[in-house]
């Protein structure tokens, strides 16, 4: 499978739904910014965004926009998907330096799967996807 | 909860299909024939029954559900005093049991059906999450790619062998030595032996799993009555007594792998560990007491990781242990004496239900000699996941 860059699925298959909370997160990602909540009593990130903080129950959120350095925490390499058979995806849950104890999922992109591993530096960029509204993927550093 | 303050006594099941092929069946035709069949085994008839103690929501694998009141239409049950359901999938199906237990000891029911049927024409278990619109928490997951329980399952499989040194080899062991206990067993799917090349050639679909860590995708029904010890005395089988039953989960879980927030030791894990503690506990026993264990396994990894969570080996030490062979038939804890849902029938974590009655009967196919203790899960998933010790019938 090396020499096969790993990919992310076309912009026309993803579709994202928003609510209140998290429609900061993707409409800082439509400008290729990589934000997270921050509790803003507390200082508790989380992700994804949610109406309380769970370690305070805290609702006010201060919206804290981060470097887009990230870190491979796992990950899993998709040969094939629905509709898709020959797709090659990586997969993979990433921690995030700047924001302690919040996880992102995204792909890596642009790298053969065989290089990935646990504990990669990655860095952030932004893919459309349907209606308008952009991703986050990942690329090595 | 006093041990054996319940008993299973009854247990009925469609034979099971490949995916696609239970069809003129009906779910409702299924899940009834299911439903008659644990009757008859229990000797009641289904005019006795009177509560329905569901998990999955009530649903019937895959865009489809199941409904109290059709079954009171359509197998004529005249009146039902308890009808509720565990939240969340798969992972409450050993807990349902002790949900049917609520309603008995709180004297709301006397004869609760537990049920579970699954057809997977409208959708299948592979594209499960793939079916659904998204909702504003699976808009950070879906856009990745991670479509199917596998390819989640996966990610949490990978941190475990880079955190522990797990093998692909144990993952070849559980599905070979599942196999194995499936080949002789009429109600078995796959029946044909299961080779180290067939996995080692096998297509990758999430790396590290390959096609033969993926349980099947089959139809059919299965369901359990469970009533209480007095009234169980009464009945046709010697009563399989429910030593405990548990369900829910840790925080630190949670939504588990479609969340993946959870602290490093708990993700690379089944998410059992509150619930074993609960388990031995209630029915003042060890892991060490366990004679046969019925582990949920909609992927090998999963099964390791159980027996990890499960204490019968140590956080991290689930490779070397399964292994050494200790989780065959034969071996010092057998796992999953029918085939499982790897190699035997998927029916969503009801076949391991009726294995562990068997085994409690002393007339499993596969029957672990002398046996006392029968370890029954459900789950490793989206929080609730449950589990369940059954204690030898008598």
């Amino acid at each position: 499978m090396s020499g096969t860059l790993a990919t992310s699925l076309p912009p026309e298959m993803v579709k994202i739904a928003v609510d209140a909370y998290t429609e900061p997160f993707w409409q800082a990602a439509k400008e290729d910014r990589l934000v997270a909540p921050k509790c803003a009593a507390c200082g508790h990130f989380r992700l994804p965004p949610t109406p309380f903080c769970p370690e305070c129950r805290s609702t006010e959120v201060s919206w804290t926009e981060l470097s887009g350095r990230a870190e491979v925490f796992s990950f899993s390499v998709v040969r094939g998907v629905p509709g898709l058979p020959d797709i090659t995806l990586v997969a993979a849950v990433l921690d995030l330096p700047d924001a302690p104890g919040a996880r992102l999922v995204g792909n890596v992109v642009d790298v053969d799967p065989d290089e990935v591993r646990i504990g990669l530096p990655v860095t952030v960029q932004f893919a459309p996807i349907s209606d308008g509204w952009k991703v986050p993927q990942f690329r090595p550093v | 909860m006093s041990p054996g303050d319940v008993a299973i006594v009854g247990v009925g099941a469609t034979p099971y299909y490949r995916r696609g092929g239970s069809a003129p069946r009906s779910i409702v035709e299924l899940t009834g024939s299911a439903i008659l069949a644990a009757c008859e085994d229990a000797g009641l008839s289904v005019t006795d029954i009177d509560g329905f103690a569901y998990y999955s929501m009530a649903g019937a694998g895959y865009g489809q559900s199941m409904d109290t009141a059709v079954f009171m239409e359509t197998l004529g049950i005249p009146e039902v005093t308890f009808s509720a359901t565990i939240t969340s999938g798969g992972g409450g199906s050993a807990g349902a049991i002790g949900l049917a237990r609520a309603a008995i000891m709180a004297g709301e029911a006397n004869y609760v059906v537990t049920v579970m049927g699954l057809q997977q024409d409208r959708g299948r278990l592979g594209q499960v999450f793939g079916l659904v619109p998204p909702d504003s928490l699976s808009s950070f997951l879906q856009p990745s790619g991670l479509y199917g329980p596998g390819h989640l399952m996966s990610v949490l499989t990978r941190r475990h062998m880079h955190d522990y040194g797990t093998r692909r080899e144990a993952f070849a062991e559980i599905a070979i030595s599942q196999r194995a206990n499936a080949l002789n067993r009429p109600s078995a799917i796959m029946r044909t032996p299961l080779t180290e090349d067939d996995y080692w050639n096998a297509r990758m679909i999430a790396e590290p799993l390959c096609l033969y860590d993926f349980c099947l995708e089959t139809e059919g029904a299965v369901a359990v009555i469970t009533t209480s010890a007095d009234r169980a005395r009464d009945l046709r089988q010697k009563p399989v007594p429910v030593l405990a039953a548990a369900h829910g989960g840790h925080k630190d879980w949670g939504r588990a792998f479609t969340w993946y927030g959870m602290p490093r030791e708990t993700f690379a894990s089944s998410g059992h560990a509150a619930i074993a503690e609960h388990l031995y506990r209630r029915a003042g026993v060890t892991p060490a007491d366990i004679d046969v264990a019925l582990l949920y396994d909609h992927f090998t990894p999963m099964v390791l990781m159980q027996l990890e969570d499960y204490g019968f080996c140590k956080k991290g030490e689930g490779g070397p242990f399964v292994e050494s062979g200790a989780i065959r038939y034969g071996g010092s804890l057998p796992v999953n004496t029918h085939g499982g849902q790897l190699s035997e029938a998927y029916i969503i974590g009801m076949t391991h239900i009726k294995e562990g009655v068997e085994q409690m009967r002393g007339t499993a196919v596969n029957q672990v000699a002398d046996a006392e203790l029968a370890l029954v899960t459900g789950g490793p998933a989206h929080l609730p996941v449950s589990g369940l010790i059954l204690g030898r019938a008598s």
